[in-house]
């Protein structure tokens, strides 16, 4: 008499129908904009269980983007810390630099695929837009970037990147100029243009169906690091880590693991000048659930519910929400969540510049700043895998001018 | 029970054989006493429902004139809390005008739904229009103001096809908000034949009378308008006058600015079915 136990709140069988996560999720959307919604539910649903999109999608991530990335042991790192077995998932070494192409190609297929002619999308540090931008230009689509004032004047070099590429940026003035500023715009445009237009948002966070599909994208990261590490290692990770913006990184990266219970699920949140100093970017460790751009999140407010603007010295990072399948996970302790200062995150872009000769984006610095901490918890017979999730060469400017070098 | 003033100023409307007039102004912009003022100044110039805009950092429906009073009333020390102080100053000296806060849902939801629903009782507010809490989500806040007498008004547009009408309908209070172009806040209007099929759908389903907003600044679209629904919505053009003034060193000229537009709007939705 064998009992089927059917664990009814798999982690991985999240959202529900209505988009949520638990308590978080949801379609907090203009009514303008809900059949739209509803209409890319329907659509990724059936691109979802079409095996020719699939092929069409991996065919890309291998032949366009360089997949599978490597798994690389960091050993002098590794050294460095005198603890657990450090491992580099190297998503830096993707086409455009970073993991954000992944979640670009898949949605400018689904795009393709209603038959929509006109992408847009927003982008604080300039990595998602180079991405979409570089998408639509293989495909033949017009682009249009959504990006904040502030953020137009010190990301030069995306900007041009992006120029180049085809696409047409919009300096965003509202607000504070930056990328909440951008998404908002984003979101004017997108009900403004209803008929032809796709919104290729890029983190995992926004109306249902974007958190999920955004972590179907990118789980492939994950999908190849469990497999790498159990080739490398022959055994699942202790800890697999991750840096924290909007999160689309850390998710695709955690999703796979999900279900393993014995691996710790690690994300970074940018602490800025440090949590108690009230500027930062770390929405679940300081800020508390709202509703904004879509979704019932974590967010950065003030106590009349207004929101307030994030700070981050990683362009990447400085967003005051989080997606929706964070804040489950962290209320719900399937995954833990830490910060890393602007300080921190610069001394370690130096040690891994140093001795691994690979220059990280800010953002994963992050991370790697709290790999050293949790190599040390481990100890020696630990290992843990870190999503590098970007590469610095973007970042080379505004290190030199944090560090006083004149370039 | 307050839903009643909703209900009873539109069929006095419909006796009169003409549209609502509802006029739409930020709270504590430019400031909160002059914001009274305008308050008072539409009245006086014969609009017919308040609709009181609740200042929020992030206002993703609106359009340029609506998002910079926001910033202006937040720097002004604007916020939810200020909105419904300044509405309870309101029904102090007019029992009659339904008053409607139009916000988004950040500010309502940190409050707290029932914790909102009972100030906004107390303060005499009529209804709500939370710009994106769309049926799907708005179920726990409706019940919380249905406790309270007030109405959740709901929002249909150009994109809402019949299906999608008949499942806004189910759960609506006080009117049906007509968006008339797929857009933001004070930009373009749709085309007229568009609107006449959206309102008629909006109206046969829901039952409840249909205001069209979204792009109304002259008094000529008013007219229009007027012949097409059951109330016309003003919100940029009237906010407009706030700027003007601010930006002139007048801040009090916008009373005597809002009081004007006003008038030429009432008078044309007044005599556009004549």
């Amino acid at each position: 008499m064998s009992e089927t136990i059917e664990r009814p709140n798999a982690w991985s069988q999240w959202p529900d129908a209505n988009g949520r996560f638990g308590e978080f999720g949801g379609r907090y959307v203009a009514e303008t904009l809900m059949p739209l919604v509803l209409d890319l539910e329907k659509e990724y649903r059936a691109a979802k269980s079409d095996p020719a999109f699939r092929e069409e999608f991996d065919w890309l991530l291998k032949h366009y983007v360089g997949r599978p990335s490597p798994m690389y042991f960091a050993e002098r790192m590794t050294e460095h810390f005198g603890g657990a077995k450090i491992y580099f998932k190297r998503d830096e070494l993707n086409h455009t630099g970073a993991h954000k192409i992944n979640n670009c190609i898949g949605q400018v297929l689904l795009a393709r695929r209603m038959g929509k002619t006109r992408i847009i999308a927003e982008t604080g540090a300039g990595q998602h837009g180079v991405a979409t931008a570089t998408v639509c230009a293989r495909f033949g689509l017009p682009c249009v970037v959504f990006m904040g004032k502030t953020d137009v004047e010190r990301q030069k070099p995306n900007v041009f990147r992006m120029k180049l590429l085809g696409a047409e940026i919009v300096p965003v003035e509202s607000g504070t100029g930056t990328l909440k500023d951008a998404m908002n715009e984003a979101l004017r445009d997108w009900v403004t243009n209803v008929e032809n237009t796709f919104y290729v948002i890029g983190t995992a966070a926004g109306p249902h169906p974007y958190p999920e599909l955004v972590r179907d994208f990118q789980s492939v990261i994950g999908r190849e690091a469990r497999e790498q590490i159990l080739e490398a290692e022959g055994r699942l990770p202790d800890a697999v880590v991750a840096c924290i913006g909007g999160g689309s990184n850390a998710i695709g990266l955690f999703h796979p693991f999900l279900e393993d219970e014995g691996v710790k699920l690690i994300g970074v949140e940018a602490g800025g000048h440090g949590v108690e100093t009230g500027q930062h970017a770390a929405s679940l460790s300081g800020g508390e659930p709202g509703i904004l751009h879509g979704n019932r999140t974590y967010l950065l407010q003030d106590k009349n519910g207004q929101i307030i603007d994030a700070h981050s010295i990683s362009a990447g990072l400085d967003y005051p929400g989080i997606g929706p399948e964070h804040s489950f996970l962290h209320e719900t302790g399937r995954a833990e969540y830490r910060t890393c200062t602007d300080e921190e995150a610069l001394d370690a872009f130096k040690l891994c510049t140093k001795l691994e000769g690979i220059i990280p984006a800010l953002e994963p610095a992050h991370a790697l700043a709290r790999v050293g901490d949790i190599a040390k918890e481990l100890g020696k017979d630990g290992l843990i895998v870190m999503n590098l999730c970007g590469r610095g060469d973007k970042d080379i400017f505004s290190v030199a001018e944090r560090l006083g070098v004149g370039i | 029970m307050t839903t009643e003033r909703i209900q009873k100023t539109f069929a006095a409307c419909a006796a009169e054989n003409r549209a609502a007039f509802v006029g739409y102004l930020m709270a504590s912009d430019p400031d909160p006493e002059t914001s009274f003022e305008c308050l008072m100044a539409l009245v006086e110039a014969g609009v017919d429902v308040i609709e009181l805009g609740a200042p929020f950092t992030d206002p993703m429906a609106d359009g340029p004139a609506i998002q910079k009073a926001a910033i202006r009333a937040l720097n002004a020390g604007g916020s939810l809390d200020a909105t419904l102080g300044l509405a309870e100053r309101f029904r102090s000296v007019n029992d009659s005008t339904p008053l409607i806060v139009m916000g988004y849902a950040n500010p309502v939801h940190h409050m707290g739904y029932e914790a909102f629903a009972g100030r906004a009782e107390a303060a005499g507010i009529d209804g709500l229009i939370t710009v994106d809490l769309p049926p799907e989500e708005d179920g726990p806040l409706r019940d919380a103001l249905a406790a309270r007498g007030i109405a959740a008004i709901r929002l249909a547009t150009p994109t809402t096809t019949e299906q999608r009408m008949a499942r806004i309908a189910d759960g609506a209070g006080g009117f049906v908000y007509y968006v008339s172009v797929a857009g933001v806040t004070g930009a373009g209007t749709g085309s007229e034949d568009e609107i006449r099929v959206g309102v008629e759908r909006a109206r046969r389903l829901s039952r409840l009378p249909v205001a069209v907003g979204f792009g109304v600044r002259t008094p000529e679209q008013a007219a229009t308008f007027a012949r097409l629904a059951d109330g016309v919505v003003v919100g940029s053009a009237l906010v407009e006058e706030v700027r003007k003034a601010t930006e002139s060193g007048h801040i009090k000229s916008c009373v005597k600015g809002v009081s004007v537009v006003a008038k030429s709007l009432s008078n044309a939705i007044r005599s556009a079915r004549a």
